[in-house]
């Protein structure tokens, strides 16, 4: 059963890649050479010291500024999220800062905090923030009222009502944010590294078209499509283990 | 005031006020339950049931008037007091087991592990429920749903357990079921209880006294002693002239209480 399961999910992408792999196998255009080159390059370039020198650091830079943004988002939420008057007063604010284009702050922190790693992590924190803060405030918002008051009978108060009661109640929005923020953060972590970097995979790949080094730049996209999916495969694992509760009860109500 | 009381209601008024709106709810309500008892209280729906239990149970703040629990003015909800919902799906953490569902109020009242676990063991014994507690609850039914809240309304050891309408929601055997395990629990472990149902035999098949309400602005309409022995049972208690009497007796206070709402707030044409 699980084996099936693998299949059909592998299925499609295999044939698409046996398909390009054929279609492209005599290709002379410059811009898109065939596949079997790009492989070539990919198993020269990524799987040796490339990896060390722009995967891991690309990796260690979106890790640190994803999980920032997770903390931070998760500990300014949850007060919003909690009090109506701080929501009501907060809302407009978070919906501004929402609406600019994370991008559009490079050249800020980039004024601000050079052209290290630090303006990269600060870049993924100030994208990846905003859905996970604002889901959060959702997720708090709209906890049971009937739980709430469970929790009021029996003295469940302070940190332990945090604990028990408002985080995992709001846990599955909580991770719909962070499941948005990921994506984000990836995406911003690319745009970092293109616009001022000497390694990571954005920066990389910008090097590679720059020097006319076609099949190269194509490998690295491959890279940062593998990269992207590897992460959303691992995040996905994350997911079924904290809401196994919310799963479990969801599946039950379909099928009855 | 009876000295026994464990709970005293003393004038108590409730006044929604939303802007220029003003609906009393309850206009003035006074009783004592006396400890050991078991107290039902019935009304029409609309008679502020809700609101008296949000009230009794510290949830809610009066617009006057008292409540006391064990001699101590209700002022957020009473230590001594554990409340069974009529919503069991929500008020059960769907995150955590039955037993940890169980075991968290006692967590919170600083009870050690090893009489926690025997604490938790002997409530879900006595609701049944021995081999469930590894189980969440929404994967038990909704009968076992409200016994576990039962149960951890049990372990918590209240002085005072008050229920809202608990068995509303399940099938007619489960809810004959689940009356018969409230009069168990009761008589084996010496509870006061507190019980509110819109189901007049339900009342009178669970309660040594019956409160009626009226319908809002609350007052109670009568109060009436069951004089049934005990053991009470399904099979028997339903026909005796006497259950049918108060039975009666009961449904003609209501049925008035709903006549003169209606009279009130509805204009007669003609």
């Amino acid at each position: 059963m699980l084996l099936r399961g693998a299949f059909v999910e592998l299925a499609l992408p295999l044939a698409l890649f046996a398909l390009l792999f054929v279609a492209s196998s005599n290709s002379t255009n410059f811009y898109f050479p065939s596949l079997a080159k790009v492989l070539e390059r990919f198993d020269a370039l990524w799987l040796g010291q490339r990896f060390v020198g722009d995967v891991l650091p690309s990796l260690g830079r979106l890790i640190l500024g994803y999980l920032i943004a997770c903390l931070a988002g998760i500990a300014i939420g949850v007060p919003i999220g909690m009090f109506g008057p701080l929501r009501r007063a907060a809302e407009p604010v978070l919906e501004f800062f929402r609406a600019i284009p994370p991008p559009a702050l490079i050249p800020v922190l980039v004024m601000l905090a050079g052209f290290g790693d630090t303006m990269k992590v600060a870049v993924i924190v100030t994208g990846s923030i905003w859905p996970i803060l604002l889901n959060t405030v959702e997720g708090v918002r709209s906890v049971d009222h009937v739980l709430d008051e469970t929790c009021r009978t029996y003295q469940i108060k302070g940190m332990s009502r945090m604990w028990h009661f408002v985080l995992p109640g709001a846990s599955p929005q909580i991770v719909v944010g962070m499941r948005i923020g990921l994506s984000i953060g990836i995406i911003l972590m690319v745009i970092s590294e293109m616009f001022a970097a000497t390694n990571g995979l954005g920066a990389a790949i910008i090097v590679f078209q720059r020097s006319f080094e076609i099949p190269e730049m194509w490998s690295g996209v491959l890279m940062l499509g593998l990269f992207g999916f590897v992460l959303s495969v691992a995040f996905r694992l994350f997911e079924r283990r904290t809401l196994r509760w919310y799963y479990g009860m969801r599946d039950l109500e379909r099928r009855s | 005031m009876a000295g026994n009381a464990v709970v005293s209601v003393q004038h108590l008024n409730k006044v929604y006020q939303s802007g220029t709106r003003r609906v009393e709810a309850i206009g003035d309500l006074t009783f004592d339950v006396e400890a050991g008892d078991f107290t039902c209280i019935v009304g029409p729906s609309g008679a502020g049931k809700t609101t008296l239990l949000k009230c009794l149970s510290g949830l809610l703040a009066p617009t006057s008037g008292a409540i006391l629990v064990n001699g101590h003015a209700v002022a957020g909800p009473p230590a001594e007091m554990a409340v069974v919902f009529q919503e069991y799906g929500r008020s059960l953490f769907p995150w955590k087991t039955v037993r940890e569902n169980i075991e968290l109020p006692l967590r919170e009242k600083n009870i050690a592990r090893a009489e926690r676990r025997r604490l938790v063991d002997d409530a879900l014994a006595a609701v049944a429920l021995a081999g469930a507690g590894d189980s969440y609850p929404w994967q038990l039914s909704g009968g076992m749903q409200q016994r576990v809240a039962i149960a951890r309304a049990v372990a918590y050891q209240p002085k005072v357990m008050v229920l809202d309408e608990p068995f509303a929601a399940v099938d007619a055997q489960t809810r004959a079921d689940l009356e018969d395990l409230m009069l168990r629990l009761w008589s084996e472990l010496d509870l006061t209880v507190i019980f509110v149902t819109h189901d007049i035999d339900e009342a009178v098949y669970l309660g040594h006294r019956v409160l009626v309400l009226s319908s809002s602005p609350t007052r109670i309409l009568d109060d009436v002693l069951v004089d049934i022995p005990a053991p009470r049972s399904q099979a028997t208690t339903r026909i005796e002239p006497r259950f049918a009497e108060l039975r009666t007796r009961i449904y003609r206070g209501v049925q008035e209480a709903k006549s003169a709402a209606r009279a009130t707030s509805e204009p007669i044409k003609g």
